[in-house]
């Protein structure tokens, strides 16, 4: 009994994100014209998907204390990509699929190296690699266009047995194959470590630096699936730099709604994934109330200023004022 | 543990004038070998007009990169400048519509508003003490969402009021561009307030050991807010030149000057972390990437080479400059 | 008394001959130590006797200049605190080592989490730390628990169980029981007791004679880094303790204190009751212009909280402070440097408190006096600045190539004094020293002596922290003992001696002395 207990007050947070999320949905799919229909809940969760993603991807690097500025335009660069390469034949896909995600990790093992061993601050680090990638992206479609394998595409973004939407079934395999795994490995434990006091983590002999690096490199390798799913979506590539930076920004929203502490050391990609999912039902109910989508950015911007003022709540159980200086 | 990294960066000091900073040396050897190269593949490249009309281009960002600089040497970074600018422009010209009076109060309004947005973020950095990057993210969304609103996702169709387009494209002093006057007083203005006046002196130490600028009995939070606020300000008022520049606002105008601002600091020979660096280095570091903006489009390199040699050249010279102190 | 293992046991661990220097200072000279199995070794001695250096080395978190160091009679050396963790020494710091954010089971496996197909055991974990857990007495603390979710007082027990879960042979506990409540404490030491019927060696730091006499087998004492006794507990007195700690080589000379005249006048500094969470307790006293109050005790019995109270650094002091007998409020160092107040603290770490060492000698001299130097605008008075700073100079002597050189290029001395100066700039009535002399040669502590009694002679109310009882004796006119937060003792002119010293900081009655004025129990 006292077990689930702890564990409720480890995922508190993160509970508190999938209760937000759960209450918005309900407002929005009960004033939906449409209301609760499979088809609705497919477009959301597609929506959703996408930044649920991107999200990941940053969760991972805030875990370590660190900041990823990179991350959307990761995503836009390996939408570009899939764009040319993710087409033809079930050979010739596979194969783009592969370069696609390859070059998700490549990007973010270049972050990794480039904040670890060049001991670069994150922020900059990220917004100058940031800017080669998008420049990259532009290179490949200087216009929007190419194309997707269709076949592949309409697979992963429809419904599977008619009810449950096929991407959330990927995210749920994504979070299996890469979220699990790095959360139980000791690498997984150091990037907390690292993340929560990096002084303890190095005076317990942890792997902080390895730790750092795969954290950094599987952003990389999220925000590529993320990329990949975009370009399922919308069966084109497409160099928008107000996407990415807005993927970049939502990311980070998503990961403070989903309780991962932008200090570092505490949360978990599923808040972060909850997080997301709330961020873009939120950002969808004025759509449901017939409020101007003008008002969307200016809506998610004011959540987004709301939720990172949460985190100076802490400072008031501060008593030695030093402390404010780190 | 601060012992021998604070010590192996004593060699380079707060100074406006230090002639022996590698750094300012450095990007004023790469502006005379841009001008070079420029003019193998044009003569016109050295020609008074063309310098002239660079120096005009670069004042627009060297007005946005001294609030830029002010902020990272404080150890903080400002990225609401997109809108900030976006924001200074639209409302400058929104008030240029309100006859005569706003004709006169366009300029006041669009600065305020900026300023506006640099408390937003100053407060929440010095008294909330939430990560600047993070903050100013988040007021940068806002200041969007708030012109979105305003404009109705369209371009603006205010126009620039004289007065503002005077002040970006006339010439008060012949042969002078007023932009480049406004720029030279601004850039005066913070080279004072940087070495002249006991908010500069803090703002260097809190760049360096904020703990003990804070135990110096300096209202250290009190500094990190008019820095913020400074710097909104300035970041609207280069918008208000653009806007001047191309007599109207347009909805990502800023966009165009977040990466730039910072180059220019940081090429500038500006620590990252905080705490060191001259104005004179930021003035060189908004030429350069001007030179450089320029030689790249004579190049006709697309939008894409530019994006991709920004983060290369600002990646190569932080490593040169800026890392972090090595670890135990 | 238990039963101990005869004498002639072969020892586990032995070190001779061992030395280390820090820079110019001896932290440890030719020190020897033995170790038993089965044996609880008390480690005692004064700050700076060489103790934490000694635990250090044993720990491999510092390796000696000379010496040799053998374990079951092989001669070994530790790279690292893994390394020495492998050969089966484990160190309880008194700074903690936990991850907040992580569960305790996390912690206590943390260095060799036990793995199944690559990933952690969860299972597993939770096994080892329950397991750890019982062993240290601490079954209460959940395994999930978060770390930074605990007491303080439950954090030292997860160390002491993550220790356990190393399986040491050598228990290494530096003041472990100083964050431990009174229930604790018995648990810890009913702990050790069975620990030690396994057949561990233990080895426990501790200033609290109280708890060594109830748990030790047998004591070292330290003195200016060398072992100067080793005896079986309940051998000597405490008397005896205390005189074989004290004997320190005096080599400073101290300027002549005056003879006080009685001042009617409040103090200039008061402070009623005053308090702070739990490191500070109840302090009431007052400081005399012209008066040199120590502050004395172990380090870190809330010395540096009391300064930094007075300073306006804490939230959430309780208590009254008043200058010149009337209640002020002071919630920031800028109110404590305002005229009303007048406070200057010259901090502990000049590094990161005192100096930005990138910046030059003057930017640093006159940064704290900026608002005076710049009335219109806070445009400084470059004259006026020159001027303050020639004064300072020459007062001082400071000996630099030039104002406009980075301060942290001076010498260490000479960079102390500029801190002095950037606060005597400003013609302090308080002044608060956190152990100004610490790290510093011994010409720069003689002419601080000078300075300190040349303030006080003009009037100042000074407050001296000092870890050094040499200077506390030479340049106080009185002493506040702390003792875990509260002022244990003070002792006024000529009862401030070496032994009265220790004796009070190591919270035991000193027959020595006659007027003990006890303030607790």
């Amino acid at each position: 009994m006292k077990d689930w207990r702890y564990w409720l007050a480890e995922q508190r947070s993160a509970l508190l994100a999938v209760g937000i999320f759960i209450f918005m949905f309900i407002i929005y799919v009960s004033n939906h014209q449409a209301g609760f229909s499979a088809n609705v809940v497919q477009t959301s969760a597609n929506k959703g998907v996408l930044l649920a993603l991107v999200a990941m991807a940053q969760t991972l690097v805030v875990i370590t204390a660190g900041i990823d500025l990179s991350a959307g335009m990761i995503f836009v660069l390996t939408n570009c990509l899939a764009s040319w390469l993710v087409v033809g034949t079930a050979a010739e896909t596979a194969f783009g699929v592969a370069v696609v995600l390859g070059t998700g990790l490549l990007c973010g093992a270049i972050n990794g190296a480039i904040v670890i061993v060049g001991r670069m601050q994150p922020i900059v680090a990220t917004i100058a690699t940031g800017a080669v990638y998008f420049g990259l992206a532009l290179l490949l479609r200087p216009f929007p266009g190419g194309s997707v394998n269709e076949d592949l595409a309409d697979a992963l973004t429809g419904r599977l047995f008619g009810v449950v939407p096929t991407s959330l079934v990927a995210l749920v395999a994504v979070v299996l194959i890469i979220w699990v795994p790095f959360r139980r490995s000791v690498t997984g434990r150091a990037a907390y470590a690292a993340g929560s006091s990096e002084i303890a983590a190095y005076m317990s002999g942890m792997p902080i630096k390895r730790a750092k690096f795969v954290a950094y490199t599987l952003s990389g390798l999220l925000a590529a699936i993320g990329g990949l799913f975009l370009t399922f979506f919308t069966y084109t590539g497409e160099a928008a730099y107000a996407s990415g930076n807005a993927y970049t920004l939502f990311s980070i929203a998503a990961v403070v709604l989903g309780g991962v502490s932008l200090f570092g050391g505490r949360g978990s990609a599923i808040g972060a994934i909850f997080g997301a999912f709330a961020f873009r039902t939120i950002g969808d109910l004025l759509f449901v109330f017939d409020f101007d989508p003008l008002w969307q950015p200016l809506f998610q911007g004011v959540v987004l200023l709301f939720a990172v003022s949460l985190v100076a709540f802490g400072l008031f159980r501060v008593r030695n004022r030093l402390e404010w200086f780190g | 543990m601060s012992d021998t990294t604070t010590e192996g960066q004593v060699s380079r000091l707060p100074k406006f004038i230090q002639r022996a900073d590698p750094a300012v040396a450095t990007a004023f050897g790469c502006i005379i070998l841009l001008l070079i190269v420029g003019s193998i593949y044009s003569p016109s490249f050295l020609s008074p007009e063309y310098l002239l009309q660079q120096l005009k281009v670069a004042s627009f960002l060297g007005v946005i990169a001294t609030g830029m600089m002010l902020v990272i040497l404080l150890g903080q970074i400002d990225l609401s400048v997109p809108w900030a600018v976006a924001t200074g422009a639209m409302m400058a010209c929104a008030a240029a519509a309100y006859g005569p009076a706003g004709a006169v109060l366009a300029i006041p309004f669009g600065v305020a508003c900026g300023v506006a947005i640099g408390l937003v973020n100053g407060i929440g950095v010095a008294y909330l003490r939430i990560p600047s990057m993070i903050i100013t993210l988040a007021t940068n969304a806002v200041a969007q969402g708030l012109m979105v609103v305003y404009t109705g996702g369209f371009s603006p169709q205010d126009s620039a009021s004289d007065a503002m387009r005077y002040l970006a494209t006339g010439f008060l002093l012949p042969g002078v561009p007023n932009a480049v006057i406004a720029w030279a007083i601004i850039g005066g203005a913070m080279v004072f307030a940087l070495t002249r006046t006991a908010f500069g002196r803090a703002v260097y130490a809190i760049g360096n050991q904020e703990r003990a600028a804070y135990l110096s009995g300096v209202n250290t939070r009190r500094v990190v807010m008019i820095a913020f606020a400074v710097s909104g300000g300035l970041s609207a008022f280069g918008g208000v030149l653009l806007a001047g520049y191309a007599s109207k606002a347009a909805q990502s105008m800023g966009d165009a000057y977040l990466l730039p601002s910072i180059a220019a600091v940081v090429l500038g020979g500006t620590s990252i972390l905080g705490g060191r660096g001259s104005y004179l280095g930021t003035v060189a570091g908004a030429i350069l990437i001007t030179l450089l903006q320029s030689i790249l489009s004579v190049m006709q390199m697309p939008e894409a080479g530019r994006q991709i040699t920004y983060g290369i050249v600002i990646v190569a010279m932080l490593l040169l400059y800026g890392r972090a102190p090595a670890d135990r | 008394m238990e039963a101990r293992p005869s004498d002639s046991a072969v020892p586990l661990f032995r070190m001779e001959g061992v030395s280390k220097r820090y820079g110019g200072v001896r932290a440890l000279e030719n020190a020897e130590l033995t170790v038993h199995p089965g044996r609880i070794h008390a480690i005692l001695g004064e700050n700076g006797a060489g103790k934490s250096t000694l635990i250090k080395i044993m720990a491999g978190v510092v390796a000696p200049d000379e010496g040799r160091m053998t374990l079951e009679g092989k001669e070994v050396s530790f790279a690292s605190p893994a390394a020495a963790n492998q050969a089966g020494i484990a160190c309880i710091f008194q700074e903690l080592s936990l991850i907040p954010e992580l569960s305790v089971a996390d912690n206590i496996v943390i260095s060799d989490p036990p793995k199944r197909f690559g990933m952690i055991d969860r299972k597993a974990q939770r096994r080892i730390a329950e397991a750890a857990l019982a062993r240290a007495g601490a079954e209460d603390i959940h395994p999930a628990a978060l770390v930074k979710d605990l007491p303080l007082s439950r954090r030292q027990m997860v160390e002491i169980a993550k220790a356990l879960a190393r399986k040491p042979r050598i228990l290494i506990l530096d003041e472990a029981t100083s964050a431990l409540t009174a229930a604790d404490v018995s648990k810890v030491f009913a702990v050790l007791r069975r620990l030690r019927s396994e057949g561990l060696a233990l080895l426990y730091i501790s200033h609290r004679m109280h708890e060594i006499a109830q748990l030790a087998d047998e004591c070292t004492v330290f003195r200016n880094g060398r072992n100067v006794a080793t005896y079986k507990a309940g051998a000597k007195t405490d008397a005896e303790v205390v005189g074989l700690m004290i004997g320190r080589e005096y080599h400073h000379i101290f300027p002549p204190r005056q003879e006080k005249v009685p001042d009617a006048r409040p103090p200039v500094l008061e402070c009623r009751n005053l308090g702070w969470t739990n490191r500070l307790r109840d302090i009431s006293f007052g400081v005399k212009a012209g008066e040199v109050v120590g502050l004395g005790g172990l380090d870190g019995q809330g010395q540096r909280e009391l300064l930094l109270a007075f300073f306006g650094v804490l939230r959430g002091v309780s208590g009254q402070v008043l200058i010149d007998g009337k209640p002020v409020t002071i919630n920031s160092p800028a109110d404590a440097r305002s005229n009303r107040v007048g406070m200057a603290l010259i901090p502990e770490d000049r590094k990161t408190e005192g100096l930005m060492l990138p910046m030059t000698v003057r930017d640093n001299l006159s940064f704290a006096s900026l608002d005076r130097l710049g009335r219109i605008m806070g445009v400084i008075d470059r004259a006026e600045e020159q001027r303050l700073i020639d004064e300072m100079v020459r007062l001082l002597a400071i000996k630099t190539d030039g104002l406009g050189i980075p301060v942290g290029s001076l010498s260490g001395g000479n960079q102390q004094k500029v801190v002095i100066a950037k606060w005597l700039m400003r013609k302090p009535r308080i002044v608060l020293l956190n152990d100004p002399t610490r790290g510093i040669d011994v010409g720069t502590k003689q002419e601080m002596y000078q300075l300190l009694r040349r303030l006080a002679d003009a009037g100042a109310a000074i407050l001296f922290y000092s870890t050094d009882y040499d200077e506390l004796i030479g340049c106080c006119d009185r002493v506040l003992v702390l003792y875990d937060g509260a002022v244990r003792r003070e002792l006024v002119g000529a009862e401030i001696t070496e032994r009265a010293l220790i004796a009070s900081a190591l919270n035991v009655n000193d027959p020595g002395t006659d007027r003990a004025r006890e303030t607790t129990a």
